[in-house]
């Protein structure tokens, strides 16, 4: 995939399943809001394909809830959490909402689902970030998407709060039976309940299960030098080695870049 | 008050508040004031023009806006748009001051454009104000939900395939209507007032959208009827009492708003 004339990914192909949590994981510039966007139908793909339940582009956008990065309500916008969930549900209509009807046990689910109800009828201006991120994942959630993709939620989160929402995204993908994928820097906030990992670098992926992923051969391939990885407890630390002195010209010698045709 | 020089007044006053309510519900959820206030201004140097040519006043109102809303989309599309807005502004000004140097007895006349002359309505008048009013009130109902939800996250709206640029000219658009046919009636400052003070008052006061849309056209009628009637009562010009009020009104609702949380905040702590 190239953007702006740079390739930012390259041979990068991976599976998810209904009831299963993929998290994306890549330092900044590994591309994975390019491939977030792609997903979405924002950017388009040079070669190969997304397909999400096998449906085209155009049908995507139903079966796919997103919930970005940045969430910032301003205080004044005259809209309460419930009426912020409605909207993920007819926003494109035309007409006031004036007779919620059915839409009404929807919304009520969704904001249940989140655990927002304490904060349902208050204004989305009004409430703390997590709270916020919350309203923003119900009105993704309203339309009972297939996939759901959230950019690096646990940015801004304090421990309590990231806690709460990785604890929330794993209940949500297994009594919703739903896909949901997450990007993050660090994976071990989400070791816990993650079932598949696609490890980006430099437009490049390694994926699969923890355990295999997540091993020094598979990312010293990935890195293009040799990294070490320390695992204490249940978390995961992933270092350049510090036995290779000379990693440059360790890379030439024992892994051979695979320069691919696209 | 209610005699029948004075009935177009008191409809097209009407019917004006209403519309802003609904287009000013719009003005203060996308913080877009100041083109709020630099439309209905920018337009008076088209009635100006208007008179030159000797058409009708309204005609030259319409041309001028909708120049104003494709000039402020040309200068938005780089960039800045509390700077574009700005000279926009001045640009139409100073052709609005071109455009009366070239005639002599115009000075009146500009007076009314800025201030207003609830009294002058005629009944021809009448059917192009209330015409304007009915297609921008359906213009907002239409869109109600996709602006408010522009408004509020234009990212989640684009996912909705929603599209920022068009939401910003459908809004453009209908401010520019209401700017065009409020002009000769309450004036280009009053149009400002009605447009922003009721609806930022009401949306201190609820959070509730269809709330706020309620409050809005009570205070926006309740504005405008005082002002008319204490106007009338007092015989000083209407300007002053919709400028008083709707400041006042936003004075209020906000200290209210104010006084509310810090309560809130005092019990949870």
């Amino acid at each position: 995939m190239d953007l702006g004339g740079r390739r930012i990914l390259r041979d990068v192909s991976f599976e998810l399943y209904p009831g299963q949590l993929c998290a994306l994981i890549g330092e900044n510039g590994a591309g994975k809001t390019t491939l977030l966007r792609s997903l979405l139908g924002l950017t388009p793909i040079r070669a190969g394909q997304a397909l999400i339940d096998g449906a085209s582009a155009s049908q995507r956008r139903a079966l796919v809830g997103y919930v970005p990065q940045k969430i910032a309500f301003d205080a004044d916008i005259p809209l309460r959490t419930r009426d912020l969930v409605q909207l993920g549900l007819d926003g494109h209509r035309l007409g006031l909402p004036l007779f919620p009807g059915r839409k009404k046990a929807l919304v009520d689910q969704a904001l249940h689902a989140v655990g927002a109800e304490a904060f349902a009828d208050q204004r989305v201006g009004e409430l703390s970030g997590g709270q916020q991120q919350r309203a923003v994942i119900a009105h993704a959630l309203v339309r009972q998407p297939r996939l759901l993709i959230l950019d690096e939620p646990l940015a801004n989160l304090d421990f309590g709060s990231a806690n709460a929402l990785v604890a929330l995204l794993g209940r949500l993908t297994r009594t919703r039976q739903i896909a949901v994928l997450v990007t993050a820097h660090d994976m071990n906030p989400l070791l816990s309940v993650v079932d598949r990992l696609v490890y980006l670098v430099g437009g490049q992926a390694a994926t699969g299960s923890v355990e295999e992923v997540v091993q020094p051969e598979v990312l010293s391939k990935l890195y293009g030098y040799p990294v070490t990885v320390l695992r204490h407890g249940r978390r995961i630390l992933v270092l350049p080695d510090v036995a290779a002195e000379d990693a440059e010209a360790g890379t030439a010698a024992h892994v051979p870049h695979p320069e691919k045709a696209d | 008050m209610f005699s029948s020089f004075m009935i177009n007044t008191w409809i097209a006053a009407t019917a004006i508040a209403f519309v802003a309510a609904f287009v000013g519900f719009f003005v203060v959820a996308r913080r877009s004031a100041f083109a709020a206030h630099a439309l209905p201004l920018g337009a008076f140097p088209g009635a100006a023009a208007a008179n030159l040519l000797g058409v009708n006043p309204l005609i030259g109102l319409l041309v001028f806006v909708g120049m104003g809303v494709l000039l402020l989309r040309q200068l938005v599309r780089m960039g800045r748009r509390d700077v574009g807005t700005g000279l926009l502004l001045v640009l139409f000004l100073g052709v609005g001051a071109l455009l009366l140097s070239m005639t002599s007895e115009y000075a009146p006349a500009v007076f009314s454009l800025l201030f207003g002359e609830v009294l002058g309505v005629s009944g021809a008048d009448l059917w192009p104000i209330l015409g304007i009013c009915a297609l921008v009130v359906v213009g907002i109902v239409l869109y109600f939900r996709p602006l408010l939800l522009d408004s509020t996250f234009p990212d989640l709206a684009a996912l909705q395939g929603i599209r920022a640029s068009r939401m910003d000219l459908v809004f453009l658009t209908l401010l520019a209507l209401v700017a065009a046919m409020a002009l000769p009636v309450v004036g280009a400052f009053l149009v400002f007032t009605l447009l922003v003070g009721p609806p930022a008052a009401a949306q201190a006061l609820s959070g509730n959208p269809m709330r706020v849309l309620a409050l809005s056209v009570i205070f926006a009628e309740g504005c405008i009827w005082s002002a008319i009637a204490l106007s009338y009562w007092t015989n000083w010009p209407i300007g002053f009492f919709v400028g008083t009020i709707g400041a006042g009104l936003f004075t209020v609702a906000r200290s209210y708003r104010h006084w509310n949380q810090r309560q809130r905040n005092f019990v949870a702590l």
